[in-house]
């Protein structure tokens, strides 16, 4: 069964159902459960027209639920009356839906969540297997997230910059279970950058794919975090690093920069490079310089410290870590790793075993501890060989 | 079956036989340690005894309502002396000699120089369902 068609169709499926008559939340539902009816049916019985087929069956569960909501019956004899309304065929409904599921209104959780619904084709249990949480709470996650849109008019023009923040938090959720979300987050993105004539969009793509190219190297065979630096490069995926660097390059032509691109223009530059020597760091810098002038943020400055150690040396590097909050997520873990090559391994070590302690996430945690691990070790054994760097990342 | 909570404590339980702590140790023993716990699991997803594992940070604090429209209260972050705890697996097992016998084994993990760590985990009962057959 073609389950990557059905996730495809699931948008316009529900922008036929809302042209129809039925409001936003009704369609979505009907079309949600003709999509667990479909993945139960297509197997056996795959339909000539996979389209029309959703259609009908959305449309006659929606109108099961309108007749089994009694209080209803006003708005079923209207629907019945007049089945054709709403926005007219011109608007794009895929392009529409994006917006409406990441409106400003919601919370960032919900709108995720209903992104990956409305517009990912996703069942809520798939969804709530991804995050983590049980079936129950991601239904009224979506549920609630339905009602605080249900005023928002189907056909209003929404914000590209919000829809992109949802797609990169999908992004790096990264995956867990049966969905692959940076994957998913790919295809959200792909198939809205062919919707839409954004710079940033192709920015957040370029990005995503340029990111994706390097997760074949990011763990090792246990599932240890390797850092980019030790990667083996021979690994990552040239063809999407091909693409990612191709979209980039013509979004960056455009002359209109903005926070993706940025970034995108700095996981470029780590694509270019063959071995990490090789890295362009003084180039690096300036984009981080970009990045912190268009958005400002905190994380973005702590990076420019790693980079800048890179470029001017730990010293510069370190001294450009000073200026900010040192209560920054990882703000340790870099002062460690540039402690370490000022040449202080004591202090690199202590400052490794506090990250560690402070980590937001089990890989991250192990990694600190072992190379703190790794310091003391050489630490006791000087001259010995029982830990080389090489041993261990 | 019945369900049985395996707590690990960062403080609070009495101290393990080989309590070197984990960043002085060689960073191929830190990575002997993780296998042994990914193994574990797994093993007892393939037994079917497997429920859930959860590590928690050690970061935290407590907090109480101080009551109607006041800010709640906070005592932290973790004073030194109080239980911290790191993490739990739940079992779901035949006996209580079994998960005795899982809980010994989870505790036997490689720590400072290959040897067992031999740290004290708690063992607690999940209250059971109330079975119909003694209505």
């Amino acid at each position: 069964m073609d389950e990557a068609l059905l996730r495809a169709l699931t948008p316009s499926v529900i922008g036929v159902l809302v042209r129809r008559g039925a409001d936003f939340a009704a369609a979505e539902d009907a079309v949600q459960d003709a999509l667990i009816e479909a993945l139960r049916v297509w197997p056996r019985d795959a339909p000539a027209d996979p389209k029309g087929w959703l259609v009908t069956v959305a449309w006659r569960k929606f109108l099961d639920a309108v007749r089994a909501d009694t209080s209803r019956r006003d708005r079923e004899a209207r629907v019945e009356e007049e089945p054709v309304s709403g926005p007219g065929e011109a608007v794009d409904d895929t392009l529409q839906l994006y917006f409406l599921c990441a409106h400003p209104s919601l919370t960032p959780a919900s709108a995720v969540a209903l992104t990956l619904r409305a517009v990912g084709g996703l069942t809520t249990r798939q969804i709530a297997q991804a995050y983590l949480v049980p079936e129950a709470t991601m239904a009224q996650r979506i549920s609630r997230a339905k009602r605080t849109v249900s005023a928002v008019r189907f056909n209003q023009p929404g914000d590209v910059a919000t829809v992109l923040r949802v797609l990169y938090l999908v992004f790096n959720e990264g995956y867990s279970g049966d969905v692959d979300l940076a994957a998913e987050a790919i295809r959200l993105t792909r198939q809205l950058a062919a919707r839409i004539n954004h710079e940033e969009v192709a920015g957040l793509l370029a990005l995503m794919l340029l990111h994706h190219a390097r997760r074949p190297a990011r763990t090792d065979a246990e599932g240890r975090l390797v850092p980019l630096a030790e990667q083996d490069r021979g690994r990552w995926d040239t063809r999407l690093i091909v693409e990612g660097v191709d979209i980039l390059q013509a979004a960056l032509a455009r002359d209109r920069l903005g926070e993706f691109q940025t970034q995108a223009a700095i996981a470029a530059l780590h694509a270019d490079a063959r071995t990490a020597q090789e890295t362009d760091w003084v180039q690096i810098v300036e984009w981080y310089d970009e990045l912190v002038r268009l958005t400002g943020s905190p994380v973005a400055r702590l990076n420019r410290a790693v980079a800048v150690g890179e470029a001017d040396g730990p010293r510069a590097g370190l001294a450009a870590l000073a200026e900010l909050d040192p209560d920054l997520p990882r703000h340790t873990a870099v002062a460690a790793y540039l402690q370490e090559r000022d040449g202080d391994l004591a202090t690199a070590a202590r400052l490794y075993a506090q990250a560690a302690r402070s980590a937001s996430s089990l890989p991250e945690r192990d990694h600190l501890t072992r190379q703190a691990a790794r310091l003391n070790a050489r630490l006791r054994d000087p001259g010995g060989f029982s830990d080389s760097l090489a041993s261990d990342g | 079956m019945a369900k049985y909570l395996l707590l690990k404590h960062y403080r609070g339980a009495p101290a393990s036989v080989n309590d070197v702590p984990m960043d002085q140790w060689t960073p191929e023993e830190v990575s002997a340690h993780m296998r042994y716990m990914n193994d574990f699991a797994a093993k007892l997803e393939g037994t079917g005894e497997f429920v859930d594992s959860q590590a928690l940070s050690p970061q935290g604090t407590f907090v109480r309502s101080d009551g109607e429209g006041r800010p709640p209260i906070t005592d932290g972050p973790f004073a030194e002396t109080k239980d911290l705890i790191a993490g739990w697996m739940v079992i779901d097992v035949e006996t209580y000699e079994r998960a005795l016998e899982l809980a010994g084994e989870l505790s036997a993990a490689p720590g400072a120089g290959g040897k067992p760590i031999h740290e004290w985990l708690e063992v607690r009962p999940f209250y059971g369902v109330c079975p119909t057959t003694t209505e």
